[in-house]
């Protein structure tokens, strides 16, 4: 197809703060793991809402608790949420969030279960849920221009045939993406091990270089600090290596390859830190799936790439994740979870451009409102960052 | 019929995108960057997506793919045979 990009556009939910969403969610958002079974009551008494579970939001502090609180804010705020009710224990760290979404301008509430019970909370967070689920039925997707997409990418379950087929084919969409505005994202700080020089090279400028350094040698002093052996058990993982990966170098050089060959890293930003402008940007982050996509929806992004070689089958509640993949094997033991056959790469029956071709046009057909295989299959990972014990 | 593909022609290892490829099979490869094919015999059975070495390999040796290090030799590779866990580690952690 090779679509003229500059002037494409796509169909999405123009919000009060002007970002473009391309689902219309409205999340039930707990700010702790106490909070989770009134949450999941609320989703289930209202339908077309969904709750986030997860396991945190307690006795955390300093930078933890900074990451808590910019990644359930940044869920909150994404332009793929319409409308977020908030339910903590108290009302303290509870207002703080609803606060911080709120200045999107988007519709939030929030309720502290203390003095009042799960009972009374669910009943009267189901009321709201129920007036914000009704007003974001109205809402109508409007047409936008391609600069309005955000786009994020990070690969999972890796094996070679990432490297030389699914990863290059995400390199060559982003590439495609990048001279018409659009603000792309990639991450996985511990998987550039072994290709740093070349992510460094590609740095727009010395500032730039100088930030992303900072953040691999940080990730990489952490690493140092914990191991106990090469991480040959962890990095690559079980996976990567019965896929034919060996070292962690290997993996790195495949990994990088996402990112095209001429889109040029823009700005470095910290986990689920949003970005302030076009461009590419470089995010720390762990290099897990579900972390990195978590983090990746927190910064805004509204569209995920997602290359793999084994099948990774990871979801996010918010971001629609699109999987590609060019391993035959896997294309044809798990076809359920693979939106982009690109295996005709390794066959030469497809060029590296048509095969990006065929991914932005999935990506179209994804922003515009066809369920991802992973949104369909119901895979909902909403994992959270933590960088030490809590308190 | 592609059996392996090598990104670029000074690397010392291919990847096997078929399956069943079998100790003694004549192989056809495809070099990415240079877009030529190359001939081999596989000395080892190697499973999808796994490495064979293209050139022979002394512990010590640097492995290039990419034409970028991706680690360290540390058994003797011959040409044809599995390159993998067995015979290469990361020079890094």
């Amino acid at each position: 197809m090779s679509q003229d990009l500059s002037s494409a556009t796509f169909s999405g939910y123009r919000r009060e703060n002007g970002r473009v969403g391309v689902r219309n969610h409205v999340i039930i958002l707990p700010v702790d793991d106490l909070s989770n079974a009134a949450c999941e009551a609320v989703a289930n008494n209202i339908h077309g809402t969904m709750a986030l579970p997860h396991p945190y939001g307690r006795l955390q502090f300093g930078e933890d608790l900074e990451l808590h609180f910019r990644t359930l804010i940044g869920t909150g705020a994404n332009p793929n949420v319409a409308a977020v009710v908030v339910i903590g224990i108290e009302n303290g760290w509870t207002q703080k969030i609803v606060e911080g979404i709120a200045a999107t301008g988007k519709p939030v509430i929030g309720f502290g279960i203390e003095q009042h019970g799960d009972h009374e909370t669910i009943m009267e967070a189901s009321k709201m849920a129920k007036q914000y689920v009704q007003w974001a039925s109205e809402l109508q997707r409007e047409e936008a221009p391609i600069k309005d997409l955000w786009v994020s990418t990070k690969c999972g379950e890796s094996d070679t045939t990432s490297g030389c087929g699914s990863n290059p084919t995400v390199g060559n969409a982003f590439d495609k993406l990048y001279p018409h505005g659009t603000t792309l994202l990639f991450g996985e700080t511990s998987e550039i091990t072994g290709g740093e020089h070349l992510v460094a090279a590609r740095c727009r400028n010395d500032e730039v270089r100088e930030r992303f350094m900072f953040m691999f040698n940080r990730y990489q002093d952490m690493i140092n600090r914990f191991k106990t052996s090469d991480l040959s058990d962890s990095q690559p993982t079980k996976g990567n290596i019965e896929g034919g990966l060996s070292t962690i170098e290997e993996k790195a050089l495949g990994n990088i390859q996402k990112i095209g060959k001429e889109c040029l890293v823009d700005g470095v930003l910290d986990k689920a830190e949003a970005p302030t402008g076009p461009g590419l940007w470089f995010m720390d982050s762990s290099s897990a799936a579900a972390e990195m996509v978590t983090l990746a929806a927190a910064a805004g992004y509204v569209a995920h790439f997602f290359p793999t070689g084994q099948g990774n089958i990871i979801g996010n509640p918010i971001l629609p994740v699109i999987k590609i993949c060019a391993n035959p094997r896997t294309v044809r033991t798990m076809s359920e979870h693979v939106d982009v056959d690109v295996s005709g790469l390794l066959r030469r029956e497809m060029t590296p451009s048509e095969a990006g071709d065929k991914l932005l046009d999935m990506m179209f057909r994804t922003v515009n409102g066809r369920l991802t295989s992973a949104e369909a299959l119901g895979h909902r990972e909403f994992v959270l960052t933590r960088l030490y014990e809590s308190a | 019929m592609i059996d392996f593909v090598v990104h670029d022609e000074g690397d010392s290892v291919g990847v096997v995108v078929v399956e069943g490829v079998k100790a003694g099979d004549e192989i056809s490869g495809w070099v990415m960057d240079q877009n030529l094919d190359i001939k081999f015999k596989a000395a080892s059975d190697i499973p999808i997506g796994h490495k064979l070495a293209i050139k022979p390999m002394q512990q010590g040796d640097t492995v290039i793919k990419y034409g970028t290090d991706i680690g360290k030799v540390v058994a003797d590779i011959g040409t044809g045979e599995h390159a993998h866990v067995h015979n290469i580690k990361t020079k890094r952690w």
